[in-house]
Parts: C-alpha cells; sequence; structure tokens
C-alpha cells in the first residue's frame, strides 16, 4: 500500500454523562489507501453510524487521531477550525438514498459542491458533465433527479461526492434499495472512480450481496474495529 | 453560484404562484384600505379646491360649514366685502339629503351657490352652466344624472343643464349645485303645514298680534317664511395678501369665525376624518400582521418539506448563509410576487368602490418596501428552523 487516503488511529466517541455514559466507540483503527474500496460491517448498534459521523466532521469524537493524506484532522482535538470546508472539499458522501436536490438538474446537482466551494459556474458544470459521462449517465445531465430512476440517482449522487476530488469516500449503505444486478453495478461504479481518482471509499453495509466484492472487510461490534480480508471477487 | 432560491420557485413555481396569488389579494386589500383612506383625504382636499376660496367665513365658534352646521344671515358677505385684502366673497349653502335617480335614491350633497362667484363648480364636462336664477341644476357625473333629467329637491323640479366631475363633500358624496336662493329655500324653508301652523300661533299670541299695532303680525309672519340664511361666506383674497392677515380682522370686528385654506384642511383632514383614519389604520395594521402570519407559516411550512435537502446541504458544506440567503430569497420571492398580484388586484376593483379610491404610486413604493420587510422578519422562523437542522440527519441510522 503506497501511503493512505485516511487513517483512523484510537478513535473514541463517548456520549452522555455519569451514569449515562456510553462509549460508542472504544477502539477503531482503519487504514484505507488511495483508490482503496474498503468494507464496513457491523450488527445494528455496533457504532457504524457513529464512526461515519466522526469521519464526515459531523460529530467530534472524544479522543483519537484522524489523518486525510498527509493531514492531520483531528488529535484529541479538530486541528481544523473550519469543517464545512473540510466536508465539501475533502470528504465525498453517498447516502442509502441519493438525496439529491429535487430543484436542481442532474448537472447542476454535481456542479453545486464546486461551485460551493468557489469555483466557476462554467468549470463546475464542465466537472459535472466529465463525471456523468464517467458514470455512463452523461445523457441525463439535464434531466429533473425525479425524472432519473433508481440505478441513475445513485450513480448521479456518486458523481457529487466526486465532485471536489476528494481523497475520501464515505458510503452509506449505498445498495440498500437497490437488487442485485444494480448493488454490484455501483460497487463497480465505486472500485472504478476510486482507482480512476485516486481516492479510499469506505462503503458501510449490510448487504450480503456485495460484501464478498471487498478485498479488505472492517467488522465493527460494541465500537472496536477488527480488520480481515474480504473474497475481493470481481464485479 | 447558482440561485438556490430561484431554481426551488421555478421548480415548484405552481405552488409558489398559488400561494403569491393568496397572498397577493390579501395585499390587495391592504393596499385598497390604504386607497380608501387617501381617497377619503383627497375628497376633502379636492372639496376645498373646488370651493374655489381662501377663507371660509362661517358662524362663530362653529367649525362649520363642512365638519359643524353653521348659520349666517345672507347679507354678513356685504360687511366682509369691505374688509381690507378681500377681492370676492359669496354667499354658499349646503345641504346634504337624499334624492331620487331613476329606481334608486342617491345621497347627494347640495350646493347652493351664486353664479360667477367663489363656490361655483369648477369645470363642466357636459352641457353648460347655470343661467337662470331658478330650477335649473349641474350634478357630478356620479349620481348617475344626464343632462335634460330631472331632478326633485324640497318641494321643486330641477332640470339637469350641466355635468361635472369629481365634485363631492367630504364624505364622499357627489354634488348637486342648484342656485343659491333655491338653495336657502330647500334648506331652511318649512313646509306648507308648518307655515300655516306657525301663522296660527304667531296671531294667538297676544304680544305679537297686539292690538292697535297694525302690520306687526304680517311682518312677523313674513320673516317667518323668508329664509335669509346661508350656510358660508367664501372669500377669495387680493393678490399678493396673505389670507390669515385678511382672516384676523373678519375674526375681531365681525363676530364671525373665518377660516384659512390650511385651517379648514386641519379642520377635515385632522378632525373630521381623524376617527376614520385611525380605524383604516387598525385595519391596516391587522392586515400587516395577518400577512406576515401567512407568510411566516408558508415559508416555515415549505422549509420543514426540505429538511432533507438542507441536511444535505449541510453535510456537503453549504454555508449556513447560502442556506439562510435560500429561504430569505424565498420569502422575498412570495412577497414580490403577492405585491404584484395586490397591486394589480386592487388596481382592478378599486373603480368598483362606492367612494372614492386613491392608490398612489408613493404608497405602493412604500407597500412594496413593507412587504418586503414583513417578508424578511417572517423567514426568521423558517430561517432558525433551518439552521438547526442537524447535518448528521442525512447520515442514516
Amino acid at each position: 500500500m503506497d501511503g493512505f487516503g485516511i487513517r483512523i488511529e484510537g478513535l473514541r466517541k463517548r456520549y452522555g454523562e455519569g451514569d449515562t455514559v456510553v462509549d460508542a466507540l472504544k477502539e477503531v483503527n482503519m487504514t484505507v489507501a488511495p483508490g482503496e474500496v474498503v468494507g464496513l460491517i457491523g450488527p445494528s448498534g455496533s457504532g457504524k453510524t457513529t464512526l461515519l459521523k466522526c469521519l464526515g466532521a459531523v460529530i467530534e469524537p472524544t479522543a483519537g487521531r484522524m489523518t486525510l493524506g498527509d493531514e492531520v484532522i483531528y488529535d484529541d482535538g479538530w486541528k481544523i477550525s473550519d469543517l464545512k470546508a473540510l466536508r465539501r472539499d475533502r470528504i465525498g458522501f453517498v447516502f442509502q438514498a441519493p438525496y439529491l436536490i429535487p430543484f436542481l438538474d442532474v448537472t447542476d446537482n454535481i456542479a453545486l459542491l464546486p461551485m460551493l466551494a468557489g469555483r466557476p459556474n462554467g468549470a463546475a458544470r464542465q466537472r459535472a458533465l466529465e463525471l456523468l459521462e464517467a458514470l455512463d449517465v452523461g445523457h441525463r445531465a439535464r434531466a429533473e433527479p425525479s425524472q432519473l430512476s433508481g440505478g441513475e440517482q445513485q450513480r448521479v449522487a456518486i458523481a457529487r461526492a466526486l465532485a471536489n476530488q476528494p481523497p475520501v469516500i464515505l458510503a452509506d449503505e449505498p445498495t440498500a434499495p437497490l437488487d442485485s444486478e444494480r448493488a454490484l453495478a455501483v460497487i463497480r461504479i465505486l472500485n472504478r472512480m476510486a482507482r480512476q481518482y485516486d481516492t479510499a471509499v469506505i462503503v458501510v453495509t449490510h448487504d450480503e450481496k456485495i460484501i464478498p466484492t471487498f478485498k479488505r472487510i472492517y467488522h465493527i461490534r460494541d465500537g472496536t474495529t477488527r480488520e480481515e480480508a474480504g473474497e475481493g471477487r470481481e464485479v | 453560484m447558482i440561485s438556490l432560491a430561484g431554481r426551488d420557485i421555478l421548480h415548484s413555481w405552481g405552488k409558489f404562484v398559488f400561494t403569491g396569488v393568496g397572498l397577493g389579494l390579501l395585499i390587495g386589500a391592504t393596499l385598497t384600505m390604504a386607497g380608501v383612506y387617501r381617497g377619503m383625504v383627497d375628497d376633502a382636499q379636492v372639496l376645498l379646491a373646488n370651493s374655489g376660496a381662501d377663507i371660509w367665513v362661517v358662524q362663530q365658534d362653529t367649525l362649520g360649514p363642512y365638519a359643524e352646521p353653521s348659520s349666517l344671515r345672507d347679507d354678513a358677505y356685504r360687511a366682509v366685502l369691505g374688509m381690507p385684502g378681500v377681492a370676492r366673497a359669496a354667499n354658499v349653502t349646503y345641504l346634504n339629503m337624499q334624492v331620487q335617480q331613476g329606481d334608486r335614491d342617491v345621497r347627494v350633497m347640495v350646493v347652493g351657490f351664486e353664479p360667477g362667484q367663489p363656490g361655483e363648480p369648477g369645470y363642466l364636462v357636459a352641457g353648460r352652466r347655470i343661467t337662470r336664477g331658478h330650477y335649473e341644476a349641474v350634478a357630478d357625473v356620479r349620481t348617475g344624472f344626464r343632462l335634460g333629467d330631472r331632478i326633485r329637491i324640497r318641494r321643486h323640479d330641477y332640470t339637469m343643464v350641466g355635468l361635472t366631475r369629481r365634485m363631492v363633500s367630504s364624505g364622499g358624496d357627489p354634488m348637486v349645485f342648484i342656485p343659491l336662493r333655491d338653495a336657502q329655500e330647500a334648506q331652511f324653508l318649512k313646509d306648507n303645514d308648518a307655515i300655516v301652523n306657525e301663522r296660527a300661533r304667531t296671531a294667538a299670541n297676544p304680544s305679537l298680534n297686539r292690538p292697535g299695532v297694525p302690520g306687526l303680525l304680517e311682518a312677523i309672519q313674513a320673516s317667518q317664511t323668508s329664509s335669509r340664511s346661508v350656510n358660508a361666506v367664501l372669500v377669495q383674497v387680493q393678490p399678493g395678501q396673505d389670507a390669515e392677515a385678511v382672516a384676523a380682522p373678519i375674526r375681531r370686528w365681525k363676530h364671525l369665525e373665518a377660516y384659512t385654506r390650511a385651517q379648514m384642511e386641519e379642520i377635515l383632514v385632522a378632525k373630521l376624518i381623524a376617527t376614520s383614519a385611525k380605524q383604516i389604520s387598525m385595519f391596516l395594521v391587522i392586515l400587516a400582521v395577518v400577512s406576515a402570519a401567512i407568510v411566516a407559516f408558508i415559508i416555515y411550512t415549505m422549509t420543514l418539506g426540505k429538511i432533507r435537502e438542507i441536511a444535505v446541504l449541510k453535510l456537503i458544506g453549504t454555508r449556513s448563509r447560502t442556506i439562510a440567503g435560500m429561504i430569505l430569497q424565498q420569502a422575498l420571492g412570495l412577497g414580490f410576487i403577492g405585491f404584484v398580484v395586490g397591486k394589480i388586484s386592487s388596481a382592478l376593483w378599486a373603480p368598483f368602490f362606492p367612494k372614492y379610491v386613491l392608490l398612489l404610486p408613493a404608497d405602493a413604493v412604500r407597500s412594496f418596501i413593507a412587504v418586503m420587510i414583513i417578508c424578511a422578519i417572517a423567514s426568521t422562523l423558517a430561517i432558525r428552523a433551518a439552521l438547526r437542522v442537524d447535518p448528521a440527519t442525512a447520515i442514516g441510522g
């Protein structure tokens, strides 16, 4: 593995105080290389969502260290003051449902992120069109999200996550609403995009259909992660 | 950067337009209320302007002739004419009454005037001026009379020889102009039965029907049946004369009240329609509050319908001010649609109001600013709700 896209060391998250204290994350260690797609698997209540929120800089961990690319972003406290800019520019999100903005067309749904980052509209839209072509939905560029199929919407959501070329993408159950064929197609796309754009991808999933496709899997249980090799089945 | 608010409005334009139309009708009602007030003020000012007077001489200690009853002897104008600075002075009477126009009753103000003197109708839109001493009339077109129509005032019929426009009382009733002598009779003369009864009473009074004083009873009875009163004397001052400087000696030496144009305007606008103005102001405040509540409710509901999208926007790093700006722009957009609809609707229905509704451009500008401010304030509730959305809600679990 050459370097890493994201590295998490000894991450902990505690909710509440006194008698109501809950240790949602006790000891999380993960490393994902650029261009790699890893699975994060665990039962309900194991801490997957909490971990995702910590990685996504939505909630603050209690302790530990997180490194994005070659920059430490958390070390027992945030090392970056503008977390919104961090989420916008350096972390891509793919959700269980696509959650596209219904009043923007497909191109602008993707172009919005570069625009928010201050890129000119023309350049942002050009970037969006390139991503749409790469994801084989270029012909739907002017469509509204409601006019797309579920699979197309999820591809647009992936394109949006890649819009600012973030070093890491967090995918929260991205295949849950899809059938086997479409679910595997999404994983195939994530793998291709990860390689193409040198992006580390963490896929949180329960989906038995896609688990065999990961080369590395992190199991999380009671707030503690355990790494194991996956089947790495070709899709 | 694309306009998120604009895109949202375009995406759900039907909802926006229908909501804006509803709001617009409310704003239209608000603009109309303001127009009603302006119309009342304008009616008062038109009444003063049309009288052509610089000074109104009325009964002492009254606010006559429009705000209070006033009665003067009809020879008082001669004394006024002799005062320094007075160019012209003429008697005038005002009488509010109901007249028959076809099958309907019309509330009018009957004005008695002397042709060629202050108090005559300023201009005609049809027909001619009154040229005979009796039984001719000129009326405002809003009375519904046409040239050649007959109008009955008290005991006599008058022929409509001219029509005028925007000649109304301070209450907005259209005016009917008739010769002064006829108007005095109509206003002050008793009916025949009353005259007969009065004569009998006078004849039965020994102090008024004294033996050995020939002609006393007849003189008294003649004075009872003659009408020598008017409501006001309208005065025009000589060029270059200050109206107040001319009015002051009239008040001092003639034991009469004399009001200048500014004072009369004060009486009509600040006193006569003050209560109505307060009434309308209350309505305007209530309508403004209702409009604000409606905008706040609509924007708040629309924002709650977009909570998931707002959470996603926040998660992907959208600044709070961008989200607040989106909601604020939508509220202002709604206000703009509402204002346009309100302006158009008020302009459309204003002519159908029975009284004059004056929609001033300056009021429209003020209303537009007020609508925008109200919408901006109303959007704060929704902005607050949006800013409190946790971006973590976009992530499952």
